[in-house]
Protein backbone atom coordinates (compact mmCIF):
# COMPACT_ATOMS: atom_id res chain seq x y z
CA UNK A 1 0.00 0.00 0.00
CA UNK A 2 0.98 3.58 -1.15
CA UNK A 3 2.02 5.92 1.59
CA UNK A 4 2.66 8.61 -0.84
CA UNK A 5 -0.83 10.38 -0.33
CA UNK A 6 -0.64 11.24 3.03
CA UNK A 7 2.09 13.90 2.81
CA UNK A 8 -0.81 15.17 0.35
CA UNK A 9 -3.33 14.69 2.80
CA UNK A 10 -1.52 16.73 5.74
CA UNK A 11 -0.24 19.68 3.74
CA UNK A 12 -3.78 20.00 2.23
CA UNK A 13 -5.21 20.12 5.73
CA UNK A 14 -2.22 22.54 6.77
CA UNK A 15 -3.35 24.82 3.38
CA UNK A 16 -7.07 24.55 5.00
CA UNK A 17 -5.54 25.84 8.51
CA UNK A 18 -3.20 28.56 7.55
CA UNK A 19 -5.46 29.77 5.01
CA UNK A 20 -7.87 30.53 8.03
CA UNK A 21 -11.29 28.32 6.78
CA UNK A 22 -11.71 26.36 10.31
CA UNK A 23 -12.33 30.89 11.43
CA UNK A 24 -15.63 29.49 10.35
CA UNK A 25 -16.10 27.42 13.78
CA UNK A 26 -16.18 31.15 15.23
CA UNK A 27 -18.98 32.15 13.86
CA UNK A 28 -21.11 28.57 14.33
CA UNK A 29 -20.01 29.13 18.13
CA UNK A 30 -21.37 32.56 18.00
CA UNK A 31 -24.47 30.83 16.41
CA UNK A 32 -25.14 28.28 18.76
CA UNK A 33 -24.37 30.56 21.72
CA UNK A 34 -26.98 32.70 20.44
CA UNK A 35 -29.52 30.35 19.57
CA UNK A 36 -29.17 28.49 23.25
CA UNK A 37 -29.70 32.06 24.44
CA UNK A 38 -32.72 32.94 22.25
CA UNK A 39 -34.77 29.52 22.82
CA UNK A 40 -34.70 29.23 26.24
CA UNK A 41 -36.48 32.15 26.14
CA UNK A 42 -38.80 31.96 23.18
CA UNK A 43 -39.97 28.32 23.50
CA UNK A 44 -41.68 25.99 25.40
CA UNK A 45 -40.82 22.39 25.88
CA UNK A 46 -39.40 22.55 22.09
CA UNK A 47 -35.84 24.06 22.56
CA UNK A 48 -34.10 20.31 21.74
CA UNK A 49 -35.70 20.31 18.36
CA UNK A 50 -34.58 23.57 17.50
CA UNK A 51 -31.42 23.37 18.85
CA UNK A 52 -30.91 20.00 16.78
CA UNK A 53 -32.34 21.41 13.69
CA UNK A 54 -30.60 24.46 13.18
CA UNK A 55 -27.27 22.87 15.06
CA UNK A 56 -27.49 20.42 11.99
CA UNK A 57 -28.60 22.29 9.24
CA UNK A 58 -26.04 24.41 9.97
CA UNK A 59 -23.28 21.74 10.58
CA UNK A 60 -24.45 20.51 6.69
CA UNK A 61 -24.62 24.30 5.00
CA UNK A 62 -21.30 25.35 6.88
CA UNK A 63 -19.41 21.55 5.66
CA UNK A 64 -21.45 22.00 1.99
CA UNK A 65 -20.17 25.76 1.21
CA UNK A 66 -16.43 24.17 2.35
CA UNK A 67 -16.13 21.16 0.46
CA UNK A 68 -17.72 22.76 -2.92
CA UNK A 69 -15.12 26.15 -2.88
CA UNK A 70 -12.53 24.44 -1.18
CA UNK A 71 -13.16 20.86 -3.38
CA UNK A 72 -13.64 22.66 -6.96
CA UNK A 73 -10.21 24.79 -6.37
CA UNK A 74 -8.24 21.43 -5.03
CA UNK A 75 -6.39 20.36 -8.46
CA UNK A 76 -7.25 24.07 -10.63
CA UNK A 77 -5.36 25.85 -7.91
CA UNK A 78 -2.13 23.64 -8.05
CA UNK A 79 -2.37 23.93 -11.63
CA UNK A 80 -2.63 27.68 -12.04
CA UNK A 81 -0.55 28.53 -9.39
CA UNK A 82 1.89 26.01 -10.77
CA UNK A 83 2.36 24.04 -7.48
CA UNK A 84 1.77 20.75 -8.85
CA UNK A 85 5.03 21.09 -11.25
CA UNK A 86 7.85 20.30 -8.60
CA UNK A 87 5.53 17.40 -6.62
CA UNK A 88 4.89 15.66 -10.12
CA UNK A 89 8.10 15.61 -11.46
CA UNK A 90 8.79 13.17 -8.09
CA UNK A 91 8.10 9.85 -8.14
CA UNK A 92 4.62 10.37 -7.37
CA UNK A 93 1.59 8.83 -9.74
CA UNK A 94 -1.09 11.49 -10.11
CA UNK A 95 -3.88 9.47 -8.71
CA UNK A 96 -1.44 9.63 -5.71
CA UNK A 97 -2.01 13.17 -5.61
CA UNK A 98 -5.56 13.31 -5.62
CA UNK A 99 -6.35 10.89 -3.34
CA UNK A 100 -4.07 13.08 -1.34
CA UNK A 101 -5.77 15.73 -1.69
CA UNK A 102 -9.08 14.36 -1.09
CA UNK A 103 -8.02 12.86 1.64
CA UNK A 104 -6.89 16.15 3.03
CA UNK A 105 -9.95 17.81 2.47
CA UNK A 106 -12.32 15.45 4.05
CA UNK A 107 -9.94 15.89 6.86
CA UNK A 108 -10.54 19.77 7.08
CA UNK A 109 -14.27 18.55 6.91
CA UNK A 110 -13.52 15.87 9.72
CA UNK A 111 -12.33 18.48 12.14
CA UNK A 112 -14.50 21.06 11.47
CA UNK A 113 -17.61 19.00 11.57
CA UNK A 114 -16.21 17.52 15.32
CA UNK A 115 -15.67 20.61 16.66
CA UNK A 116 -19.43 21.78 15.25
CA UNK A 117 -20.50 19.06 16.86
CA UNK A 118 -19.48 19.77 20.25
CA UNK A 119 -20.70 23.04 19.76
CA UNK A 120 -23.98 21.69 19.24
CA UNK A 121 -23.70 19.16 22.41
CA UNK A 122 -22.32 22.24 24.67
CA UNK A 123 -25.45 24.10 23.60
CA UNK A 124 -27.80 20.98 24.20
CA UNK A 125 -26.50 20.88 27.31
CA UNK A 126 -26.96 24.50 27.97
CA UNK A 127 -30.37 24.90 27.32
CA UNK A 128 -30.70 23.07 30.61
CA UNK A 129 -31.41 19.08 30.08
CA UNK A 130 -28.86 16.14 30.31
CA UNK A 131 -27.77 14.93 27.18
CA UNK A 132 -30.12 11.41 26.77
CA UNK A 133 -30.10 8.38 24.73
CA UNK A 134 -31.71 9.41 21.85
CA UNK A 135 -29.42 12.18 21.46
CA UNK A 136 -27.26 9.52 19.62
CA UNK A 137 -28.94 10.59 16.97
CA UNK A 138 -26.98 13.53 16.22
CA UNK A 139 -23.91 11.81 15.78
CA UNK A 140 -25.71 9.19 13.17
CA UNK A 141 -27.31 12.87 11.90
CA UNK A 142 -24.04 14.25 11.87
CA UNK A 143 -22.22 10.69 10.13
CA UNK A 144 -24.48 11.07 7.41
CA UNK A 145 -23.49 14.75 6.78
CA UNK A 146 -19.72 13.79 6.61
CA UNK A 147 -20.51 10.93 4.08
CA UNK A 148 -22.65 13.76 2.14
CA UNK A 149 -20.13 16.30 2.40
CA UNK A 150 -17.59 13.05 1.15
CA UNK A 151 -19.55 12.71 -1.87
CA UNK A 152 -19.86 16.46 -2.90
CA UNK A 153 -15.95 16.87 -2.49
CA UNK A 154 -15.37 13.66 -4.85
CA UNK A 155 -17.84 15.74 -7.31
CA UNK A 156 -15.93 18.87 -6.99
CA UNK A 157 -12.54 16.88 -7.18
CA UNK A 158 -13.73 15.47 -10.47
CA UNK A 159 -14.81 18.33 -11.90
CA UNK A 160 -12.14 20.21 -10.70
CA UNK A 161 -9.51 17.49 -12.99
CA UNK A 162 -10.94 19.17 -16.22
CA UNK A 163 -12.94 23.03 -16.01
CA UNK A 164 -12.29 25.88 -14.57
CA UNK A 165 -13.77 26.34 -10.85
CA UNK A 166 -16.54 28.37 -11.49
CA UNK A 167 -18.09 25.67 -14.31
CA UNK A 168 -17.05 23.34 -11.35
CA UNK A 169 -18.71 25.11 -8.70
CA UNK A 170 -22.03 25.16 -11.18
CA UNK A 171 -21.31 21.59 -12.15
CA UNK A 172 -21.53 20.66 -8.52
CA UNK A 173 -23.99 22.47 -7.16
CA UNK A 174 -26.39 21.28 -9.72
CA UNK A 175 -25.81 18.04 -9.21
CA UNK A 176 -25.78 18.18 -5.33
CA UNK A 177 -29.82 20.33 -5.60
CA UNK A 178 -30.60 17.67 -8.23
CA UNK A 179 -29.48 14.70 -5.76
CA UNK A 180 -31.89 16.09 -2.86
CA UNK A 181 -34.65 15.89 -5.28
CA UNK A 182 -34.16 12.48 -6.52
CA UNK A 183 -37.27 11.15 -4.38
CA UNK A 184 -38.97 13.05 -6.25
CA UNK A 185 -37.41 13.08 -9.57
CA UNK A 186 -38.24 8.86 -9.30
CA UNK A 187 -42.06 9.84 -8.13
CA UNK A 188 -42.54 12.02 -11.15
CA UNK A 189 -40.95 9.41 -13.35
CA UNK A 190 -44.37 7.18 -12.07
CA UNK A 191 -47.20 9.32 -12.54
CA UNK A 192 -46.10 10.75 -15.81
CA UNK A 193 -47.54 9.35 -19.55
CA UNK A 194 -44.37 10.26 -21.26
CA UNK A 195 -42.25 6.99 -21.94
CA UNK A 196 -39.60 9.34 -22.71
CA UNK A 197 -39.83 11.29 -19.68
CA UNK A 198 -40.39 8.75 -17.77
CA UNK A 199 -37.22 6.83 -19.40
CA UNK A 200 -35.10 10.56 -18.97
CA UNK A 201 -36.22 10.72 -15.27
CA UNK A 202 -35.28 6.93 -14.21
CA UNK A 203 -31.77 7.40 -15.89
CA UNK A 204 -31.22 10.84 -14.19
CA UNK A 205 -32.48 9.09 -10.67
CA UNK A 206 -29.87 6.43 -10.84
CA UNK A 207 -26.85 7.97 -12.11
CA UNK A 208 -27.08 11.26 -9.84
CA UNK A 209 -26.07 10.47 -6.29
CA UNK A 210 -28.69 10.38 -4.30
CA UNK A 211 -28.64 12.75 -1.26
CA UNK A 212 -32.41 12.86 0.04
CA UNK A 213 -31.33 9.55 1.87
CA UNK A 214 -28.50 11.13 3.60
CA UNK A 215 -30.68 14.03 5.56
CA UNK A 216 -31.95 12.44 8.31
CA UNK A 217 -31.86 15.81 10.33
CA UNK A 218 -35.96 15.77 11.18
CA UNK A 219 -35.46 12.56 12.36
CA UNK A 220 -32.86 13.17 14.84
CA UNK A 221 -34.16 16.38 16.12
CA UNK A 222 -37.98 14.74 16.75
CA UNK A 223 -36.14 11.28 18.62
CA UNK A 224 -37.47 8.97 15.77
CA UNK A 225 -35.42 6.08 15.41
CA UNK A 226 -32.84 5.78 12.42
CA UNK A 227 -32.97 2.01 10.92
CA UNK A 228 -29.37 0.65 11.29
CA UNK A 229 -29.82 -1.01 7.32
CA UNK A 230 -30.32 2.98 6.55
CA UNK A 231 -27.03 3.24 8.10
CA UNK A 232 -25.51 0.38 6.41
CA UNK A 233 -27.00 1.16 2.72
CA UNK A 234 -26.17 5.43 3.35
CA UNK A 235 -22.42 3.98 3.87
CA UNK A 236 -21.94 1.21 1.09
CA UNK A 237 -23.94 3.75 -1.53
CA UNK A 238 -21.38 6.70 -0.60
CA UNK A 239 -18.46 4.31 -0.67
CA UNK A 240 -19.14 3.34 -3.90
CA UNK A 241 -19.83 6.20 -5.73
CA UNK A 242 -17.09 8.30 -4.00
CA UNK A 243 -14.85 5.07 -5.53
CA UNK A 244 -16.43 5.34 -8.79
CA UNK A 245 -15.75 9.86 -8.96
CA UNK A 246 -12.35 9.28 -7.73
CA UNK A 247 -11.52 6.53 -10.81
CA UNK A 248 -12.79 8.66 -13.04
CA UNK A 249 -11.21 12.08 -12.15
CA UNK A 250 -8.16 9.62 -11.97
CA UNK A 251 -8.61 8.54 -15.62
CA UNK A 252 -9.40 12.30 -16.74
CA UNK A 253 -6.43 13.96 -14.83
CA UNK A 254 -3.90 11.27 -15.74
CA UNK A 255 -3.95 12.12 -19.44
CA UNK A 256 -4.12 16.08 -18.84
CA UNK A 257 -1.27 18.37 -20.31
CA UNK A 258 -0.37 20.50 -17.68
CA UNK A 259 0.75 23.38 -19.65
CA UNK B 1 29.04 2.52 -24.35
CA UNK B 2 27.53 3.86 -21.17
CA UNK B 3 24.10 4.65 -21.38
CA UNK B 4 23.16 8.75 -22.34
CA UNK B 5 22.05 10.62 -19.49
CA UNK B 6 18.91 11.49 -21.60
CA UNK B 7 18.15 10.00 -24.98
CA UNK B 8 15.37 12.32 -26.99
CA UNK B 9 14.01 10.15 -29.60
CA UNK B 10 11.47 11.96 -32.18
CA UNK B 11 9.87 13.61 -29.53
CA UNK B 12 6.77 16.31 -31.41
CA UNK B 13 4.71 17.88 -29.02
CA UNK B 14 1.41 19.65 -30.54
CA UNK B 15 -1.43 21.57 -28.80
CA UNK B 16 -4.96 22.07 -30.63
CA UNK B 17 -6.31 25.02 -30.92
CA UNK B 18 -9.63 26.60 -31.84
CA UNK B 19 -12.90 26.12 -30.10
CA UNK B 20 -12.91 22.44 -31.58
CA UNK B 21 -9.52 22.09 -31.36
CA UNK B 22 -9.18 21.06 -35.17
CA UNK B 23 -5.88 23.07 -36.08
CA UNK B 24 -2.89 22.32 -34.18
CA UNK B 25 -0.31 24.36 -33.03
CA UNK B 26 3.66 22.53 -33.32
CA UNK B 27 5.53 23.47 -30.16
CA UNK B 28 7.97 20.63 -30.78
CA UNK B 29 9.05 19.10 -33.46
CA UNK B 30 10.63 15.82 -33.58
CA UNK B 31 13.74 16.74 -31.50
CA UNK B 32 16.40 14.00 -31.28
CA UNK B 33 19.29 14.62 -28.92
CA UNK B 34 21.59 12.77 -26.59
CA UNK B 35 22.93 14.48 -23.21
CA UNK B 36 25.84 12.28 -22.01
CA UNK B 37 26.30 11.25 -18.02
CA UNK B 38 27.85 14.59 -16.42
CA UNK B 39 27.68 16.79 -18.98
CA UNK B 40 25.99 20.38 -18.10
CA UNK B 41 24.25 20.88 -21.40
CA UNK B 42 22.54 24.24 -22.30
CA UNK B 43 19.46 24.29 -24.32
CA UNK B 44 18.89 27.80 -25.63
CA UNK B 45 15.94 29.73 -27.81
CA UNK B 46 13.61 32.63 -27.63
CA UNK B 47 10.28 32.61 -26.14
CA UNK B 48 8.15 29.98 -27.74
CA UNK B 49 10.90 27.58 -29.26
CA UNK B 50 10.31 25.04 -27.12
CA UNK B 51 12.64 24.62 -24.19
CA UNK B 52 10.00 24.33 -21.39
CA UNK B 53 7.72 22.04 -23.63
CA UNK B 54 10.85 19.77 -23.75
CA UNK B 55 11.70 20.18 -20.24
CA UNK B 56 7.67 19.23 -19.15
CA UNK B 57 7.84 16.51 -21.32
CA UNK B 58 10.84 14.89 -19.63
CA UNK B 59 9.30 15.22 -16.37
CA UNK B 60 6.13 13.88 -17.32
CA UNK B 61 3.56 16.81 -16.76
CA UNK B 62 2.93 17.05 -21.07
CA UNK B 63 2.57 13.61 -23.05
CA UNK B 64 4.51 13.67 -26.13
CA UNK B 65 2.13 13.84 -29.81
CA UNK B 66 5.00 11.14 -30.72
CA UNK B 67 8.73 10.14 -30.26
CA UNK B 68 10.11 9.28 -26.76
CA UNK B 69 12.36 10.03 -24.41
CA UNK B 70 14.85 8.15 -21.81
CA UNK B 71 16.13 9.29 -18.89
CA UNK B 72 19.59 6.94 -17.50
CA UNK B 73 17.50 4.50 -19.54
CA UNK B 74 14.31 4.54 -17.98
CA UNK B 75 11.21 5.32 -20.54
CA UNK B 76 9.88 8.64 -19.31
CA UNK B 77 6.28 6.94 -18.88
CA UNK B 78 7.93 4.60 -16.04
CA UNK B 79 7.37 6.58 -12.60
CA UNK B 80 11.01 5.21 -11.49
CA UNK B 81 12.56 7.60 -13.85
CA UNK B 82 10.93 10.18 -11.80
CA UNK B 83 13.85 9.11 -8.92
CA UNK B 84 16.65 10.17 -11.35
CA UNK B 85 15.70 13.73 -11.84
CA UNK B 86 15.45 16.93 -9.86
CA UNK B 87 13.49 19.66 -11.59
CA UNK B 88 13.47 23.46 -11.41
CA UNK B 89 10.20 24.98 -13.02
CA UNK B 90 10.50 27.94 -15.13
CA UNK B 91 9.70 31.42 -12.91
CA UNK B 92 8.60 28.40 -9.51
CA UNK B 93 6.12 29.12 -7.43
CA UNK B 94 5.18 27.47 -4.51
CA UNK B 95 2.81 26.75 -1.77
CA UNK B 96 3.28 30.62 -0.24
CA UNK B 97 1.89 29.10 3.20
CA UNK B 98 5.31 26.90 4.03
CA UNK B 99 8.42 28.48 5.40
CA UNK B 100 11.26 26.94 3.12
CA UNK B 101 12.26 24.73 5.50
CA UNK B 102 8.82 23.23 5.76
CA UNK B 103 8.72 22.96 1.77
CA UNK B 104 11.85 21.37 1.32
CA UNK B 105 10.37 18.77 4.49
CA UNK B 106 7.06 17.93 2.83
CA UNK B 107 9.11 17.03 -0.50
CA UNK B 108 11.38 15.36 1.27
CA UNK B 109 8.49 13.80 3.15
CA UNK B 110 8.26 11.37 -0.65
CA UNK B 111 11.63 9.94 -0.30
CA UNK B 112 11.46 7.56 2.91
CA UNK B 113 14.04 9.51 4.89
CA UNK B 114 14.34 9.10 8.49
CA UNK B 115 13.36 12.28 10.65
CA UNK B 116 16.53 12.93 11.50
CA UNK B 117 18.07 12.60 8.32
CA UNK B 118 14.96 14.14 6.47
CA UNK B 119 15.65 17.32 9.04
CA UNK B 120 19.67 17.22 8.43
CA UNK B 121 19.32 17.16 4.51
CA UNK B 122 16.87 20.42 4.62
CA UNK B 123 19.13 22.26 6.76
CA UNK B 124 22.04 21.57 4.90
CA UNK B 125 20.32 22.47 1.45
CA UNK B 126 19.07 25.69 2.79
CA UNK B 127 23.18 26.64 3.89
CA UNK B 128 23.72 25.69 0.20
CA UNK B 129 21.40 27.95 -1.43
CA UNK B 130 22.39 30.47 0.69
CA UNK B 131 18.44 30.78 3.09
CA UNK B 132 19.34 29.54 6.07
CA UNK B 133 18.78 33.10 8.07
CA UNK B 134 14.69 33.41 6.27
CA UNK B 135 14.14 29.30 6.32
CA UNK B 136 11.46 29.71 8.59
CA UNK B 137 10.31 32.59 7.14
CA UNK B 138 6.73 31.93 5.04
CA UNK B 139 7.24 31.86 1.02
CA UNK B 140 4.93 34.52 0.63
CA UNK B 141 7.11 36.96 1.73
CA UNK B 142 10.17 35.73 -0.48
CA UNK B 143 11.43 37.93 -3.33
CA UNK B 144 11.76 36.55 -6.83
CA UNK B 145 15.34 35.55 -6.34
CA UNK B 146 14.87 33.87 -3.10
CA UNK B 147 11.96 31.71 -4.43
CA UNK B 148 14.41 30.73 -7.55
CA UNK B 149 16.71 29.36 -4.48
CA UNK B 150 13.88 27.24 -2.59
CA UNK B 151 13.49 26.08 -6.15
CA UNK B 152 16.84 25.01 -6.64
CA UNK B 153 17.13 23.32 -3.56
CA UNK B 154 13.89 20.98 -3.77
CA UNK B 155 15.42 19.61 -7.16
CA UNK B 156 18.77 18.77 -6.13
CA UNK B 157 16.95 17.78 -2.37
CA UNK B 158 17.50 14.13 -3.19
CA UNK B 159 20.70 14.41 -5.20
CA UNK B 160 19.28 13.01 -8.43
CA UNK B 161 21.38 11.87 -11.73
CA UNK B 162 19.98 14.35 -13.27
CA UNK B 163 18.87 18.02 -12.74
CA UNK B 164 16.89 19.64 -15.26
CA UNK B 165 16.87 23.34 -14.49
CA UNK B 166 14.10 25.97 -16.76
CA UNK B 167 16.02 29.19 -16.38
CA UNK B 168 17.73 28.66 -13.22
CA UNK B 169 19.55 32.08 -13.99
CA UNK B 170 15.69 34.05 -14.08
CA UNK B 171 15.58 36.68 -11.70
CA UNK B 172 18.64 36.52 -9.96
CA UNK B 173 21.04 39.81 -9.18
CA UNK B 174 24.61 38.96 -9.85
CA UNK B 175 25.72 37.58 -6.43
CA UNK B 176 22.45 35.02 -6.70
CA UNK B 177 23.79 34.69 -10.33
CA UNK B 178 27.91 33.54 -9.46
CA UNK B 179 25.62 31.32 -6.72
CA UNK B 180 23.66 29.03 -9.24
CA UNK B 181 26.96 28.44 -11.46
CA UNK B 182 28.68 28.00 -8.35
CA UNK B 183 25.73 25.04 -7.57
CA UNK B 184 25.65 23.69 -11.07
CA UNK B 185 29.59 23.70 -11.44
CA UNK B 186 29.58 21.68 -7.90
CA UNK B 187 26.97 19.00 -9.56
CA UNK B 188 28.96 18.79 -12.43
CA UNK B 189 32.22 17.60 -9.94
CA UNK B 190 29.67 15.18 -8.25
CA UNK B 191 29.37 13.51 -11.46
CA UNK B 192 25.95 14.40 -12.13
CA UNK B 193 24.17 15.72 -15.27
CA UNK B 194 22.79 19.03 -15.22
CA UNK B 195 20.21 20.13 -18.72
CA UNK B 196 19.14 23.49 -18.40
CA UNK B 197 17.53 25.84 -20.68
CA UNK B 198 18.70 29.74 -20.36
CA UNK B 199 18.34 32.81 -22.19
CA UNK B 200 21.88 34.34 -20.62
CA UNK B 201 23.63 33.13 -23.31
CA UNK B 202 26.75 34.13 -21.04
CA UNK B 203 26.55 31.94 -18.56
CA UNK B 204 25.61 29.13 -21.66
CA UNK B 205 28.80 29.67 -22.89
CA UNK B 206 30.60 29.44 -19.07
CA UNK B 207 29.38 26.40 -17.78
CA UNK B 208 28.32 24.51 -21.17
CA UNK B 209 30.41 21.06 -22.11
CA UNK B 210 27.75 21.45 -24.79
CA UNK B 211 24.99 23.81 -25.96
CA UNK B 212 21.46 22.64 -28.35
CA UNK B 213 19.92 25.60 -29.75
CA UNK B 214 16.24 25.29 -30.16
CA UNK B 215 14.04 27.77 -31.91
CA UNK B 216 10.15 27.80 -33.45
CA UNK B 217 10.25 23.98 -31.93
CA UNK B 218 13.04 22.72 -34.31
CA UNK B 219 16.58 22.06 -33.40
CA UNK B 220 18.87 24.79 -35.15
CA UNK B 221 22.36 23.34 -34.03
CA UNK B 222 24.03 20.96 -31.27
CA UNK B 223 28.20 20.70 -30.03
CA UNK B 224 30.22 22.57 -27.79
CA UNK B 225 29.65 26.23 -27.68
CA UNK B 226 32.93 26.85 -29.42
CA UNK B 227 32.20 24.47 -31.69
CA UNK B 228 28.84 26.34 -32.94
CA UNK B 229 30.56 29.48 -33.20
CA UNK B 230 33.76 28.46 -35.14
CA UNK B 231 31.65 28.76 -38.53
CA UNK B 232 31.00 31.92 -38.20
CA UNK B 233 33.50 34.82 -40.39
CA UNK B 234 35.79 36.25 -38.10
CA UNK B 235 36.49 39.93 -37.78
CA UNK B 236 39.53 42.33 -36.09
CA UNK B 237 38.65 44.82 -33.69
CA UNK B 238 41.08 47.82 -33.51
CA UNK B 239 41.67 49.91 -30.91
CA UNK B 240 43.94 53.40 -31.09
CA UNK B 241 44.47 56.96 -30.14
CA UNK B 242 45.13 59.99 -32.62
CA UNK B 243 47.40 62.59 -31.88
CA UNK B 244 46.36 65.78 -31.03
CA UNK B 245 45.01 67.79 -34.36
CA UNK B 246 44.83 64.28 -36.21
CA UNK B 247 41.37 63.16 -37.34
CA UNK B 248 40.22 59.62 -38.56
CA UNK B 249 41.04 59.03 -42.15
CA UNK B 250 38.34 60.14 -44.38
CA UNK B 251 38.33 56.21 -45.30
CA UNK B 252 37.72 55.08 -42.43
CA UNK B 253 35.18 57.27 -40.85
CA UNK B 254 32.34 55.24 -41.70
CA UNK B 255 33.19 52.62 -39.73
CA UNK B 256 35.14 53.71 -36.36
CA UNK B 257 33.20 54.48 -33.18
CA UNK B 258 34.43 57.05 -30.74
CA UNK B 259 34.80 56.18 -26.92
CA UNK B 260 36.30 59.23 -25.16
CA UNK B 261 39.96 59.94 -26.63
CA UNK B 262 39.57 56.43 -28.09
CA UNK B 263 38.53 54.93 -31.46
CA UNK B 264 37.23 51.48 -32.33
CA UNK B 265 37.14 49.84 -35.82
CA UNK B 266 36.26 46.27 -36.95
CA UNK B 267 37.21 45.25 -40.22
CA UNK B 268 37.21 42.31 -42.22
CA UNK B 269 40.23 40.02 -41.73
CA UNK B 270 41.92 40.50 -44.72
CA UNK B 271 41.91 44.08 -44.53
CA UNK B 272 43.53 44.63 -41.39
CA UNK B 273 46.98 45.46 -42.64
CA UNK B 274 45.72 47.83 -45.35
CA UNK B 275 43.90 49.41 -42.37
CA UNK B 276 46.78 49.09 -40.25
CA UNK B 277 49.04 51.30 -42.82
CA UNK B 278 46.24 53.96 -43.25
CA UNK B 279 46.53 54.32 -39.50
CA UNK B 280 50.16 54.38 -38.97
CA UNK B 281 50.04 57.05 -42.06
CA UNK B 282 48.19 59.64 -39.36
CA UNK B 283 50.33 58.92 -36.73
CA UNK B 284 47.47 56.98 -34.68
CA UNK B 285 48.68 54.84 -31.68
CA UNK B 286 47.52 51.42 -31.99
CA UNK B 287 46.43 50.33 -28.20
CA UNK B 288 44.95 47.13 -29.35
CA UNK B 289 44.43 44.84 -32.51
CA UNK B 290 42.00 41.72 -31.16
CA UNK B 291 40.14 39.03 -33.11
CA UNK B 292 36.41 38.70 -33.14
CA UNK B 293 35.28 36.11 -32.43
CA UNK B 294 31.33 35.56 -33.00
CA UNK B 295 30.10 34.83 -29.70
CA UNK B 296 27.22 32.42 -29.37
CA UNK B 297 25.09 35.30 -29.27
CA UNK B 298 25.36 36.60 -32.12
CA UNK B 299 25.03 32.86 -33.35
CA UNK B 300 21.68 32.66 -31.70
CA UNK B 301 20.70 36.39 -32.51
CA UNK B 302 21.12 35.31 -36.34
CA UNK B 303 19.18 32.35 -35.93
CA UNK B 304 16.47 34.12 -34.27
CA UNK B 305 16.60 36.65 -37.26
CA UNK B 306 16.46 33.50 -39.63
CA UNK B 307 13.56 32.18 -38.10
CA UNK B 308 11.58 35.11 -37.69
CA UNK B 309 12.07 36.06 -41.38
CA UNK B 310 10.33 33.11 -42.46
CA UNK B 311 8.00 31.53 -39.47
CA UNK B 312 5.03 32.84 -40.14
CA UNK B 313 2.21 30.01 -40.84
CA UNK B 314 4.74 27.20 -40.19
CA UNK B 315 3.33 26.71 -36.77
CA UNK B 316 -0.23 26.07 -37.44
CA UNK B 317 -1.37 23.39 -39.52
CA UNK B 318 -4.24 21.85 -40.11
CA UNK B 319 -5.25 18.50 -38.70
Amino acid sequence: MTTTPVPVALNTFREAVRDRVLYNLIFFALLMMGAAILVGQISIGIDRLVIINLGLASISLIGLVMAIFIGVGLVSKEIEKRTLYSLLARPIRRWEFLLGKYAGLLLTLAVNTSFMTLGLAAALYWVGRPLVRADALVLVAVYFILLELALVTALALFFSCFSSPMLSTLFTLGIYITGCFAGDIRAFGEITENPAMKTFTRVLYYLIPNFHNFNVIAAASHGERIPISLVAHNTLYALLYMALLLVAASAVFSGRNLK
Amino acid sequence: MSTPAIEILGLTKDYPIGFWGKQVRRSLDALTLEVEEGEIFGFLGPNGAGKTTTLKLLTGLIFPTSGTARVRGRSIDDIGMHREIGYLPEQPYFYDYLTARELLDYYARFSNYTSRDRRERVSRLLERVGLTSAADVQLRKYSKGMLQRAGIAQAILDEPQVVLLDEPMSGLDPVGRYEVRDIILELKRQGRTVFFSTHILSDAEMLCDRVAVLAGGKLQGVGAPGEIVSLEVHAMDILFELPPGYDVPPALRKSVTRIGARCRLEVPEAELYTTLDELRRFEARILSVSPVRPTLEDYFLRLVGERRADSHGVEASVR
